[in-house]
């Protein structure tokens, strides 16, 4: 394999994705470089996770194509697509943890499906995911129903980790975590795709996610990509929405000292 | 390519004995995709590092590793750290480094066994709790009467505070949309009794008596039986679905927060409903089910139409229907009760949403029964 061009984990090509008339994602066109860090941001109803759905199949596209490790994206329930599925961890927004399985059988799920060991391994290897997330082997008892809303997230990120996927999806990561957690998710998404080669696609609004773990950023605006490029790059992009974004008085911290 | 690589990179564990001490040399891909391979290859360094006195991993030779490969060998040097012997790892690439560190972090604290009762001790507890359930049910069932009763007071007294248009839309949906289901099944019963009574009355040449049969038979007892058990099938477990889901989503919840009464908006419309529409239902099932018995009177029977209705005339007295029609309301009003309190008992589980919904179809189905029941030896007690 040719080490000196990037292989391209995610190719996105003039996508077009709506509900009945409205378009949500117009024309998009997107590269996501294999073992890097992509955040996606974009304001509230932008398409983000609509884009995030589709890239992984659960949307059927108007136009355009999908391709992820080299393979075309069809609809979820085709078999290329599933087999593909194996090798990515999704987490989505609303965590969609399996309601009647314990936080510790939702980590299991994937690793009891893709391998074959024993249960004490099992146990194991859920219990230091969970405790890898932020969360205590006993929580992994919990349903659910009885998890806190950040808790839930860490569960879920738990799950999409579990089998060490090559690519992980994941929308919003970081929201509702308190921001020592979310540092400690920043670390370990670093560590992971230092040790792996993680790729990873990530829908965040957090600044600081942005700024210190993310490898480029992308600004989705108007169902396109508006701005794309490191932090440095982005923060010089003319787009009013792209100004408004990391110019505002929230993000000031992002901005060079002095200037 | 993937599967070549992995082939080629197939994991293994070389064991080198000096004396007491052991080195380990993993070599391969140490990752998810050769689970089995791997716990096998540790579980015997494990057995074999049992004597030994120290150890010494050589990552040297690790093309890749992920959580999974690096917790296996973390597992082994915990076996001897736990007996206070040396373990030296080295040979760590730059990159692997970081999910060593991590992963030397987890699974420290020792899970608290969980005691596990008798077995005699268990099936005790099983029949204890069977019984203090049954009892709460009652109690829950008692509530739910007593919290529907108390929203129907407070509607009388502000009659604007029924939700007329949750009710007209209930009413559409249990009522009117039932109709044609009632009335095929309804008929199928009444043509089904018909001709097995004139099968076997013919043999005593009573065939005239099938039509006092049919009559008594579904006016008063199975019109509103099989109408009030499709009923329990067929809205009942909607109600307990809908209820259920909303429970586990926190719109009730949303609800109650908002100072209204979950009751009055979603249980009082529902259950009203139902006590209006099944009463209409017996109705009109009971009198499909007279067609059906004279349809069949009329081909099979060999019963002329104006004999059949003369003879039914005969048979049947307004005090047999009023028995069944008294019975339907009361029995709409169980259905009703069961299923949405069935409904507001779900958890958060997909899997309790299944088991309610169950649970309130057997109840209700059940509890119809034995009502109609009650209801026959009432009426014998007064001579209705
Ligand atoms: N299933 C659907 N049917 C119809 N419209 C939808 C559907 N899913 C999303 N939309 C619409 O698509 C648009 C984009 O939604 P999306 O969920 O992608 O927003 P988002 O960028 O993820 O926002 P947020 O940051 O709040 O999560 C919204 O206007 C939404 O109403
Ligand atoms: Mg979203």
């Amino acid at each position: 394999m040719d080490k000196a061009a990037p292989r391209v984990a995610i190719r996105v090509t003039d996508l077009v994705v709506g509900f009945g008339r409205r378009v949500v994602i117009d024309h998009l066109s997107l590269d996501v470089v294999q073992g890097e860090i992509l955040g996606l941001v974009g304001a509230s109803g932008s398409g983000k996770s609509v884009l995030m759905r589709s890239i992984i199949g659960l949307l059927p596209p108007q136009g355009g194509t999908i391709e992820v490790m080299g393979t075309p994206i069809g609809s979820a329930s085709d078999r290329r697509t599933r087999a593909i599925a194996g090798r990515w961890g999704i987490l989505f927004q609303r965590g969609a943890l399996f309601s009647s399985l314990t936080a510790r059988q939702n980590v299991q799920f994937p690793l009891r499906e893709a391998l074959t060991i024993s249960d004490r391994l099992l146990d194991e290897i859920a219990n230091a995911k969970l405790e890898m997330v932020g969360l205590s082997a006993e929580d992994g008892d919990k349903f659910p129903a009885e998890l806190s809303g950040g808790m839930t997230k860490r569960v879920a990120l738990a799950r999409a980790l579990a089998l060490d996927p090559a690519i992980v999806f994941l929308d919003e990561p970081t929201s509702g975590l308190d921001p020592i957690s979310a540092g400690d998710f920043d670390a370990l998404i670093k560590t992971l795709q230092k040790t792996l080669g993680l790729t990873v696609f990530m829908v965040t609004h957090d600044l600081a996610s942005l700024n210190t773990v993310c490898d480029r950023i992308a600004a989705l605006a108007d169902g396109r990509i508006a701005a794309l490029g490191t932090m440095h790059d982005v923060l010089r992009s003319e787009h009013p929405w792209v100004r408004a974004y990391f110019r505002g008085k929230r993000s000031l911290m992002l901005q060079p000292k002095g200037s | 390519m993937n599967e070549e690589t992995q082939l080629a990179s197939a994991p293994q564990l070389i064991r080198l004995f000096s004396g007491n001490a052991v080195e380990l040399r993993p070599s391969g891909a140490w990752i998810a995709a050769n689970a089995g391979a791997l716990e096998a290859l540790t579980d015997a360094a494990a057995l074999e590092l049992r004597q030994s006195a120290s150890l010494r991993i050589n990552m040297a030779g690790v093309a890749e590793i992920d959580t999974l490969g690096a917790w296996l060998l973390e597992k082994l040097t915990r076996q001897m750290t736990s007996r206070d012997r040396h373990v030296d790892v080295v040979g760590v690439s730059e990159k692997d480094e970081g999910l060593i560190a991590e992963i030397r972090e987890v699974n420290r604290s020792v899970p608290l066994a969980v005691e596990r009762p008798g077995l005699v001790a268990d099936k005790l507890e099983h029949v204890g709790r069977a019984a203090w359930k049954a009892a709460e049910d009652i109690a829950v069932f008692l509530q739910m009467l007593g919290a529907l009763c108390s929203a129907l007071l407070s509607v009388f007294r502000r009659p604007r505070s029924l939700r007329l248009t949750s009710l007209t839309y209930q009413l559409y949906k249990v009522g009117w949309q039932a109709i044609p289901i009632v009335l095929l099944i309804t008929f199928l019963i009444g043509a089904i009794i018909a001709q097995q009574g004139f099968f076997h009355f013919r043999k005593f040449g009573a065939d005239s008596y099938v039509v006092d049969m049919v009559g008594i038979l579904v006016v008063r007892e199975l019109g509103v039986l099989i109408v009030a058990i499709m009923v329990a099938g067929r809205s009942g477990s909607a109600y307990t679905a809908e209820l259920g889901s909303m429970k586990m989503r926190e719109e009730i919840d949303a609800l109650s927060t908002m100072g209204i009464d979950p009751i009055s908006v979603l249980v009082l419309p529902r259950i009203l409903a139902l006590v209006c529409a099944l009463p209409i239902l017996t109705f009109f099932g009971s009198m499909a089910a007279l067609y059906g018995g004279g349809l069949v009177a009329w081909l099979y029977g060999n019963m002329s139409p104006p004999i059949f209705i003369e003879r039914l005339h005969d048979a049947i007295s307004v005090t047999h229907f009023e028995v069944g029609m008294i019975k339907a309301p009361f029995m709409a009003l169980v259905i009703g009760i069961v299923a949405c309190s069935e409904g507001l008992r779900v958890k958060g589980s997909a899997e309790s949403l299944g088991r309610q919904t169950t649970t309130s179809v057997v109840k209700s189905i059940f509890l119809v029964i034995v009502l109609d029941g009650l209801f026959a030896v009432f009426f014998a007690s007064i001579g209705m």
